[in-house]
């Protein structure tokens, strides 16, 4: 894992003390609301509808226990004890006071940890592969190139006060466990017929009210490109997204507006410009920061077999655990959607457990998956039984992974100010309609997501289920959408038709899986038998 | 008039700056952006400009940033003023892109300004201000 030298620290360090004096100043009333709030938000600090919520960035998800511990420690000490982990690979405190937010983010700093960029309309926390480092089908491990952009993108001063908020993510393989092309920039790790790696850029996707697949601007920046060619696509949008309008000021809306190739041409030729100015660091900081992701000591002679004689083991086996890279190892994932639970909480003990677990069982690393679970990316498999029996015994051992009880559901009317609808009720109901383990494995990968407004925190648009909560003259209404995907099949999801009300959305869940299991072919899954069969089908059973 | 902030060694210029369109007609030397305008249309007279003000009507604008940018890159020399909604919080982004002195709408505190541009010993972009980045103090810069 990336370890801060003393200048990462003293960079933290130092927005500690700028953020107490911005929360003195606003205390005292020497600046306003709307003066504090870009500043407040550019910390990660949210006005939501009953308190502050603080968003704490997980840099491309990947933690060790020390920090997971002084998570579990921030829930019990300024919130109430728990905490949500979010679909930017990030965790947020629902109950925070203003007052204490620059003690707890000098709690924070002494874990190399900060809040920095988490909102705002700024450059947010890159996120990754919850399985760099691990999966044996990557070219590489994206987090070096994702933590250079991490630096490169820390308090930025020309792209502080972009149009509107912008989302990077970066993976290393063919497989798309990250949403990549549904971000601002979707960069892919390839290499070249040279054998050199390279960042494949992705620019314009998105979610949000006009959700959008990032077009291919670039299929090879070079190592020694990437900062530039990321500050000219960037420049282009800040000069050029439009302000005049929040809904279209996404740089998806600008890519959409000018077209692909003449924002590609914009790019291209800024890039130009920029390339001659020197901003690209050395090689050899590249390869300084690759240092601390080396792989950790494994023993080569781990052995790969697995005793599947406990039933209930064998289910969370087949379901939560994946294939490492390397032999005798495993990847772990801890599901944090209990049936009836609310997607991606986690309280103070929990977060305690899975940090004690992580460095007994995972060489002391965690990560956050964009779909709010929790993985330990490298564990020996004769230390499964043991460690599934523990998270057993702190409920975190839902053997549901990618199933449709393992939903994203944005925080809603819960919390949210922004919000239409609750999102958490309706996620509890679908996953205790399907609370049987062996009727949710018969319908097998099935991504459901929610959210309870239009600007898609929950990413219904990438659900292979997606529901979106509105407000229908004064009552919550739920509209279904079929075949979206976040992965490598990316595709939007459609609306079948007229929305539900809160028990009826479940309902149609259930006719929706029922016409699945009815018309799917050999081993389809449920989207690719919506895609086969088309919406007719479905809309039938949903609306007669 | 608005009180001037300034960074630099000379005395702002006191000439009212003109818009692009009568600069690009005339032989002003004190020329204004606002936002929206392409500050890449004075690149071919940069010589003879002594103050280019860059419009911030709100400060959540952040065009000016890249405005300015450009002219620094450009090695434009003279003075480069933001006039508006000019916060403190928003100066050093503002110095680091290139400005040098502040036109704000509400008065700024020196000591104040000296604070906020000394908090960060570290930055991680090479930009026109020539603070060394530390990836390249990290590698003997």
């Amino acid at each position: 894992m990336y370890k801060y030298d003393q200048y990462d620290q003293s960079i933290v360090d130092a927005r500690v003390a700028e953020f107490r004096d911005q929360v003195e100043r606003r205390l005292a009333g020497e600046i306003t609301e709307d003066q504090f709030k870009p500043l407040r938000l550019q910390n990660g600090l949210y006005l939501q509808l009953h308190a502050y919520m603080l968003r704490v960035a997980i840099p491309y998800g990947t933690l060790n226990s020390k920090q997971m511990k002084m998570l579990a420690h921030i829930a019990r000490k300024y919130d109430r004890d728990y905490g949500h982990f979010t679909t930017r690979q990030n965790i947020q405190y629902n109950w925070i006071q203003l007052d204490q937010t620059p003690d707890l983010l000098e709690e924070l700093a002494s874990v190399e940890m900060h809040a920095i960029q988490t909102s705002g309309n700024c450059i947010r926390n890159i996120s990754s592969d919850q399985y760099a480092g691990a999966a044996a089908d990557e070219v590489t491990d994206p987090r070096p190139w994702a933590e250079l952009l991490r630096q490169w993108s820390t308090f930025h001063p020309e792209f502080a006060h972009l149009p509107r908020k912008f989302k990077f993510a970066v993976i290393a393989s063919e497989e798309d466990r990250a949403a990549m092309r549904l971000h601002d920039i979707g960069i892919q790790l390839v290499r070249n017929d040279a054998g050199e790696l390279g960042a494949r850029f992705f620019v314009g996707g998105g979610m949000g009210r006009t959700p959008m697949i990032g077009p291919m601007v670039r299929d090879f920046v070079p190592a020694d490109d990437l900062i530039s060619y990321a500050e000219a696509c960037l420049r282009v949008y800040n000069r050029y997204g439009r302000r005049d309008n929040k809904y279209k000021a996404r740089i998806k809306i600008l890519v959409h507006e000018l077209g692909k190739d003449e924002y590609t041409r914009q790019v291209e030729e800024e890039f130009k410009h920029i390339k001659t100015l020197n901003l690209d660091p050395p090689k050899a900081e590249l390869e300084r920061i690759t240092t601390f992701f080396q792989d950790p000591d494994y023993d080569l002679s781990a052995s790969d077999d697995l005793d599947l004689s406990d039933p209930d083991f064998a289910i969370w086996v087949d379901q939560n655990v994946k294939t490492h890279k390397q032999s005798g190892y495993a990847i772990a994932n801890i599901s944090l959607k209990p049936i009836g639970g609310i997607p991606g909480d986690a309280t103070s003990v929990q977060i305690d457990v899975m940090a004690d677990l992580a460095k007994e069982y995972s060489f002391d690393e965690l990560r956050v998956t964009h779909a709010q679970n929790i993985v330990l990316p490298h564990v020996k498999k004769s230390d499964l039984y043991t460690l599934w029996q523990k998270l057993d015994e702190a409920e975190l051992a839902t053997p549901n992974l990618d199933l449709i009880s393992d939903m994203i559901a944005c925080p809603g009317l819960d919390y949210c100010s922004l919000a239409n609808a609750r999102s958490i009720p309706v996620a509890q109901k679908i996953a205790t309609r399907f609370a049987d383990v062996g009727k949710q494995k018969e319908l097998g990968e099935l991504k459901l997501k929610i959210s309870g407004c239009i600007n898609a925190c929950g990413h219904h648009h990438a659900g292979h289920i997606g529901i979106l909560g509105v407000d229908r003259k004064g009552v919550e209404n739920y509209q279904l959408s079929l075949g979206g995907s976040g992965a490598e099949d990316v595709s939007l999801a459609k609306i079948t038709g007229p929305g539900f009300d809160e028990d009826g959305i479940v309902d149609a869940v259930e006719k929706a899986t029922n016409v699945y299991l009815e018309q799917r072919e050999g081993d389809e899954r449920f989207v690719d038998t919506y895609r086969r069969v088309g919406m007719a089908p479905f809309k039938e059973a949903l609306y007669d | 008039m608005t009180d001037i902030f300034s960074l630099r060694d000379d005395s702002p210029v006191t000439e009212t700056p003109v818009s692009i369109e009568e600069f690009l007609g005339g032989n002003a030397t004190a020329v204004r952006i606002e936002v929206g305008e392409d500050a890449r249309q004075l690149l071919p007279y940069l010589d003879r400009i002594a103050l280019v003000e860059i419009s911030f009507p709100a400060f959540t604008d952040g065009r000016g940033y890249s405005a300015a940018r450009v002219l620094r890159e450009a090695d434009y020399t003279g003075e480069l003023r933001a006039q508006g909604d000019v916060l403190l919080d928003q100066i050093r982004y503002m110095h680091r892109c290139g400005f040098d002195s502040f036109a704000p709408e509400k008065p700024l505190e020196a000591d104040q300004v000296d604070a906020v541009l000394k908090r960060f010993d570290a930055v991680y972009q090479s930009t026109v201000d020539g603070q060394n980045p530390v990836w390249a103090l990290r590698h003997g810069g």
